[in-house]
This record gives structure tokens, sequence and C-alpha cells, in this order.
């Protein structure tokens, strides 16, 4: 089942989904400047940005502009080319076998979702039968290590941790060592939320990825920037900034169930050329999905799929 | 360069011959730059649209000023919009006027800031209002949400209502209220669990919670780095739980902050308060003058505008733009562009009132061109002829010496002013490119070698 399809049976939470404007020009026929900027409209409302946006317009309006066209087409030919641009940086989660432990660094701005995130995955390995280990990164944010320890529990998942204020790298780097002791599969290991505009913090995230290659020369194997779906433009900044910082090697989109379309991605994905491994699409453990580039680009042009 | 909006401004009235008053094309032609400019700071497209309008009807026929330019008189005018859209030049305030304890209830998506800005909250009433407070906690959705108030209210030593109490969201609401009256406190803030505004089940629970303790403020705290939607998500908490101010969290961030001015306009309730980061005390007041500075990325361009209509001289300015234009630039021309800038106020002062001024500094800085060595720069020109002045090669060893005596400088620095003169020079066909109008606007700092 997609996502999608998923979210409209989960009754009450879908039941206000916005329908989009694309519906109310359906009985368009000529694909005219009045349609072009209804859909160019649509598109700025998913948040994809002014540039990105005309790019598309612009390709549409030179491939189809005065041909007779129905709307449906118009959905497919949009989706189409945002699906071609998503589609290279599909990639499917995966823990990488070479690695015992695969070590995950898991960053992001505050309150994007990286806490949760690390439970969803964490979730989604134990149903492969691997075996994970969470490293509670997060020794600032007040019972920060409570809430993923509340989810280690939940899901029978053992986590490392030290008091509120301890220094971050050092948990780090012990927690290698004893995922390394352990032979786990998996280690995911949260950090606090960070502005990328902090730059002692970013310092600070910069120092825990070196202390993690001194107990592990390999590691970050994956560095993963949680992104929050309802983000505007300020996103390229904040992958800009998080990228040159600890080298990102790819991205989780969070809270796609809600109305925000999380447009963004496409022209993030062309510009830095990051993997998309996964959305969030709820609060619960299990609420992780792949990243399907033709769902993701239906819903940015309000296609069901 | 730049890329903000009144650089934008700029090339589209480039473009305008006449001056006088702004006509229709031209408002158009402006608006549309006003538009993208909105849509990348992140305000959501139905209130760009409605702000458009607005804006139109006020420059119509308003009459340019002289010695400013159309680009800049729409700058103001869509300034002043902003502002006043966004609440005018008094911050709002707490309504804390109701019978004690008065209840404080904050709300919104998941994320958003809602505990930590409870906690800052209470920490400004605690301390800045003299006020006895409690928090409670409503969240028992998210795992350890209500340990993390408690551990905040810890940290700023306000009083808690204790985690095992009560079951349901309305249940310990009821409970909290009943001991915050008990106590004689004077405030009561409820800390709620973060939900999509689409969910219609958590929405109606605290749409109940929000009717059995009858808040005197309900809060919708939102993240300022938001997009497109928080339009939608300030209409939907409008209508179904009914909200009464808003918080912008992580304002200490470089998002441009569209969001502020989407959700003002969809609720319609004013924003109250902004986070700055993450500590208790990092909570600040809201000042519209500001966010909408950030959201048009322009500095303290009106300021500018200002100052420059009551001291460039516009006959002097045309000109020497005029002779720019002709690709024309001799001392006496680079002598009068720079005591231009500093009747404005000084290179520095003036290049910190101008959007995207970081860059330019720097180069300013590296260039030698800082507010001592200009003035150094007009004693060497001072001290030349009008004929050295108008063919500087004339300027041969002896003459240099000369000057330098005069001036009181040193042999090399009028070789670094000679130097300086012909980096500029040699800029001159790039600004007759841009046309007269971007030259004056850009004045000395578009002349600088990158
Ligand atoms: N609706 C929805 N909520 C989510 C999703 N992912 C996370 N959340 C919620 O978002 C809020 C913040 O999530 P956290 O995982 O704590 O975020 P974080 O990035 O770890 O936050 P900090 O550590 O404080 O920076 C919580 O209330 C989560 O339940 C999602 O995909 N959908
Ligand atoms: N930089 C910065 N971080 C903030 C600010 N306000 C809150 N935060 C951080 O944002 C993250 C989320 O804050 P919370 O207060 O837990 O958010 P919430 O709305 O209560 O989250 P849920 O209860 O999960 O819905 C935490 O890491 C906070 O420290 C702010 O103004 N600036
Ligand atoms: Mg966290
Ligand atoms: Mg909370």
């Amino acid at each position: 089942m997609s996502w999608l399809k998923r979210l409209k049976s989960g009754l009450s939470k879908s039941s206000k989904k916005l329908s989009d404007g694309l519906t109310s020009i359906l009985h368009l026929r000529k694909l005219d400047e009045e349609t072009l900027q209804n859909l160019e409209d649509l598109l700025i409302q998913s948040d994809l940005g002014t540039s990105v946006t005309s790019d598309v317009i612009e390709k549409l309006r030179v491939d189809k502009f005065d041909t007779q066209i129905n709307i449906d087409e118009i959905k497919y030919f949009l989706a189409k080319e945002l699906t071609n641009r998503l589609k290279p940086y599909v990639k499917p989660l995966e823990i990488n076998k070479n690695f015992r432990p695969e070590i995950i660094l898991i960053v992001g701005v505050n309150g994007s979702g990286k806490t949760t995130t690390i439970a969803k995955l964490g979730d989604f390995w134990s149903k492969e039968k691997k075996s994970i280990r969470f490293a509670a990164g997060d020794t600032f944010r007040a019972a920060a290590v409570e809430q993923l320890c509340i989810w280690g529990k939940r899901l029978d998942i053992p986590v490392i941790k030290r008091g509120s204020g301890a220094d971050a790298a050092a948990l780090a780097y012990d927690a290698v060592i004893e995922s390394q002791i352990e032979k786990d599969d998996v280690l995911l290991i949260d950090t606090a939320g960070r502005l990328h505009t902090n730059s002692n913090l970013m310092e600070e995230l910069k120092k825990i990825k070196r202390v993690i290659k001194k107990a592990e020369e390999t590691a970050p194997h994956k560095v993963i920037l949680v992104l929050d779906a309802t983000v505007g433009q300020n996103a390229y900044k904040q992958v800009e900034i998080f990228h040159k910082a600890v080298g990102l090697t790819g991205l989780i989109m969070t809270k796609l169930d809600g109305t925000a379309k999380g447009g963004v991605l496409v022209g993030l994905a062309d510009r830095f050329k990051l993997p998309i491994f996964a959305i969030g699409i709820g609060e619960k453990a299990n609420d992780l999905q792949q990243f399907e580039a033709s769902d993701f680009a239906n819903s940015l042009v309000g296609l069901e799929s | 360069m730049f890329n903000s909006l009144s650089e934008k401004l700029n090339g589209v009235f480039d473009k305008l011959r006449k001056r006088g008053t702004l006509s229709d094309k031209d408002v158009d032609a402006a608006l549309r730059e006003i538009r993208v400019a909105l849509l990348e700071a992140d305000v959501a497209l139905p209130v760009v649209r409605e702000f458009s309008k607005n804006v139109k009807e006020k420059a119509l026929g308003e009459e340019v000023i002289r010695s400013v330019t159309p680009g800049q008189m729409v700058v103001k005018i869509v300034h002043d919009a902003l502002v006043e859209a966004l609440g005018g030049d008094k911050p709002a305030e707490l309504d804390l006027a109701a019978r004690a304890p008065v209840v404080i209830m904050l709300v919104g998506l998941q994320g958003a800031g809602k505990t930590t800005t409870c906690a800052k909250l209470a920490k400004f009433l605690k301390d800045k209002k003299n006020k006895q407070v409690m928090m409670a906690s409503l969240d028992v959705q998210r795992p350890a949400a209500r340990e993390q108030l408690r551990v905040l209210g810890e940290q700023i030593a306000v009083d808690t209502f204790p985690l095992d109490k009560g079951k349901t969201p309305e249940d310990i609401s009821k409970r909290a209220l009943k001991e915050a009256k008990l106590k004689g406190y004077d405030i009561l803030l409820l800390d709620t669990a973060g939900r999509l505004h689409i969910d219609d089940k958590l929405m109606g629970e605290v749409a109940q919670v929000k009717k059995e303790v009858n808040p005197q403020e309900t809060l919708l705290v939102a993240d300022a780095m938001t997009g497109q939607d928080a339009a939608q998500v300030a209409k939907v908490f409008q209508e179904s739980v009914g909200v009464t101010g808003l918080i912008l969290s992580r304002m200490d961030g470089d998002a441009r902050g569209g969001a502020a001015f989407s959700m003002r306009m969809v609720a319609g309730v004013p924003i109250k308060f902004i986070g700055v980061g993450e500590k208790m005390d990092q909570l600040e007041a809201f000042h519209a003058e500001r966010i909408a500075n950030r959201i048009l990325d322009m500095g303290d361009i009106v300021t500018l505008v200002e100052k420059a209509s009551q001291s460039i001289s516009e006959e002097e300015t045309e000109k020497i733009s005029k002779r720019m234009e002709e690709g024309k630039f001799d001392l006496s021309d680079m002598q009068s562009q720079i005591m231009q800038m500093n009747k404005m106020g000084g290179m520095k002062s003036l290049m910190g009132m101008m959007p995207g001024m970081g860059k330019i500094k720097n180069k300013l800085d590296q260039a030698g061109f800082d507010d001592k060595s200009i003035n150094h720069q007009v004693a060497m020109i001072q001290s030349m002829t009008q004929k050295e002045k108008r063919k500087p090669a004339l300027l041969n060893a002896s003459r240099k010496r000369r000057i330098a005596k005069g001036s009181g400088r040193s042999v090399q620095d009028v070789n670094k002013l000679l130097k300086q003169w012909k980096d500029m020079s040699t800029m001159m066909k790039k600004f007759k490119k841009l046309g007269k109008k971007g030259l004056l606007r850009q004045g000395i700092s578009g002349l600088m070698p990158r």
C-alpha cells in the first residue's frame, strides 16, 4: 500500500486533507496562461520554491502550450517531470553488512523528528531481525535521554546513555566501542537538535563525528539529516551547512502526514544530490516508509496514486 | 551581487525613464518582483496575493519624491504596509486581565517548541511580572513529554503539576486548575501535545480542554522556518480551537520568517513573542519592524531612503552619473562620489544599512575603503590641480611627491589611490550596462573590483 493510500485509510486524520487547486480547474481544456498560473500556484503552495516551480512550468509551457490537453494529462506530465528529478536520489533503507555495526549518526535542527525517526528505524530493522542499539546522544535537551529510553523499552532495543549534560562526543565514542563488542548490526546515534546558524553547536557536531572516527575509522557510515516537511525555503541553508559540517549521506523527511507537501525536497535533491532514504508519516514506531519518487511527486501535484 | 528585493526593484525601475507619479505599469512590474521576494521568504501565496492588492492601491498615483528612485519608493511603501500588517510599532502584550489563576494554554504542531516556550513564558511571568506560576503538561502522547516540562520547571524554579495525577488531558487540566486555585497561583500555564491541524480527534480533544478551563490566552506556537503550510495551520487552529495570539519559535535561525506574516494575517491575532534560542531566557517581544526587514531582506533600507533623500544633491548625482554613463570617470568624479558617501553618514554606516552588506563590507575593508582612508583619499585629491584630476596620466614622480607632501601622505599612498582610481575606471564598462539608475543606487560600492 502506498503511504498516501495508507493515510487515506487512516480515517479521521486525513478527512480534512486539503483538496488541491487542480481539481478546481478540472474543466479547462486548452493549456493557456491562466491554467499555467494555477499550476504554478499549486506548486508554490507545495513549497517547491519559485525557481524550481518556474523551471517546471516553463517545461510544461514549451511542450504543451496551446495544445488541447485534459487536466489529468497535465498532472501526469508534471508528476513525471518531478519524478524524474527525484528518482536518481531514491535509496532504499539498507544496513551495510560489511560493518558490524553499521554506525548511523542522526542530525538536524530542533524538533524535526530525529529521536522519533531513530525509534522508527529501530522498529523497521528489528522486524528484519537485526540486532540494534541506540545511543542517547542528546545530552542537552530536557528529558531527551528519557524519551529515547522509553522508545528503547517499547521496542526492546538497548540504549546507551549517560546523564544529562554529559559530553555527547564521549558518549558516542563509548557507544561505538560497546556496540562493536556486542557485534550489533546497527548503532543509531541520536544528537541534540541544533540550528545550522549556531556555529558552536555545529562545531560540537563536528567533534562528535571526529571522536566516532577515533573509535572506528570507517565510521560514521551514514550521516542522515532529518528534515521536517513543514519547512520552507530555509531547508536549503540547513542542508548546505549541515552537509558542509559533517558530510551528509542522505535525508529523511518527517511529518508528511500533515498538509505540508515538502516540495523543497525536489530542489534539494537537485542541488545537493543526496539520497532520500525514507519519510515519516506519523508519531508511531511504524510510521516510516521508503521514499517513493512517484508517490511523492503525485502528492505534490495533487494526484491520487 | 545583492539578491534582495530592492536590487530587483532597481532592475525593474532602471528601465523606467520618466519620473513623477507611479503608474499602473510601474507598480505591476514592481509587484511581480515583490511577489517572488515574499514567496522566497516563505510568505504563503494567498497572503502574498492579498498583500499585493493592498500595496498596489497604496502605491498607485503616489508621488515620487525627488532624489528617491521609484524603486526605493515602492520598497518603502511595501515595507510600511508590511509593518502595519504585522501589527505596527507597539509590541503586543499578554492579556492577564482575568481572575486568578489566569490560564494560558499553548497549542501547535509536533515539535513546534510548545514545551520549551511554556517554560520560557513561566520564567518571564515569574521574573518580569512577579507572578506565582504553575505549569502543567497535558501531553500524554509523546514519550517523556511531561518529564521534559518537569525538568524545565526545576531549572527555572517554577512548580509543575505532578506527573502521576490524572489520565486524560481533560482530566489533568481540570485537576491542575483546581490545584492552582487551591494553592493561590496567579497563573496556570498549560502545555499540550503536538498535533496536526487535520487530526480531528486530537483537535477535538484540545477544543474540549479549552472549554473546560477557559484560558485567557490560547497561544499557537509555530516554527519560524515553516513554509507555505503556515497559513493552513493557522487557519485550522483558529477555526477549530480559537487562538488569541501567536508565538514564533526558532527566530534565532536564518529563516526569513514569512510564516510570521502568513499566520498573523490568517489567524488575525497578534504575534506576542518570538523564541530566539533553547535557553529559558531566550524569549523576546515581537517587533513588527524587525520582522518586516527580515522578510524583505533589506537591512534598514527605509532609513537609507530617508537619509538619502535628505543629503544627496540631485544635480550633483545626475552630473556624475552622466559622466559615468559616458564611460568617463576622472579623479574629481571620484572625489565627489566619495564626498557624497561621507555626507550620508560615512561608508561603514551606509553599508550597514544596506541589504546583503556583509560581502561588500569585507571587500571594502580589503580594499582599504574604511572611513579613515577615505578622508586621506579626499585630502590627496584635493592637493591635485584641476588638470591633474582630469588627466591623471600627468602624474609623474615629482607631481606625486608634491601631492603627498600637500596632503600629509606618502607617495605610496598616492600610488595606491591611483590604483584604486584605475580599478574603478575599469569597472566603467560594466556600469554602462547597468545604466544610470543602477549606478546611482550602488554608488561607490558597486565600483569595487571583486
Ligand atoms: N505527525 C508526525 N509527527 C512526528 C513525525 N515524526 C516525529 N513527530 C513528532 O514530532 C515531535 C518532535 O519529534 P522528536 O523526535 O522529539 O524530534 P527531535 O528532532 O528529536 O527534537 P529535538 O531533539 O528536540 O531537536 C514529536 O512530538 C514527535 O512525535 C511524523 O512523521 N509525523
Ligand atoms: N534554537 C531554538 N530552539 C528552540 C526554540 N524553541 C524550542 N526549541 C527547541 O526545539 C525543540 C522542540 O521543542 P519542544 O518544546 O520540545 O517542542 P514541542 O512543541 O513541545 O514538541 P512536541 O511536544 O513533541 O510537539 C527542542 O530541541 C527545543 O530546545 C527556539 O526559539 N530556538
Ligand atoms: Mg531528539
Ligand atoms: Mg512538547
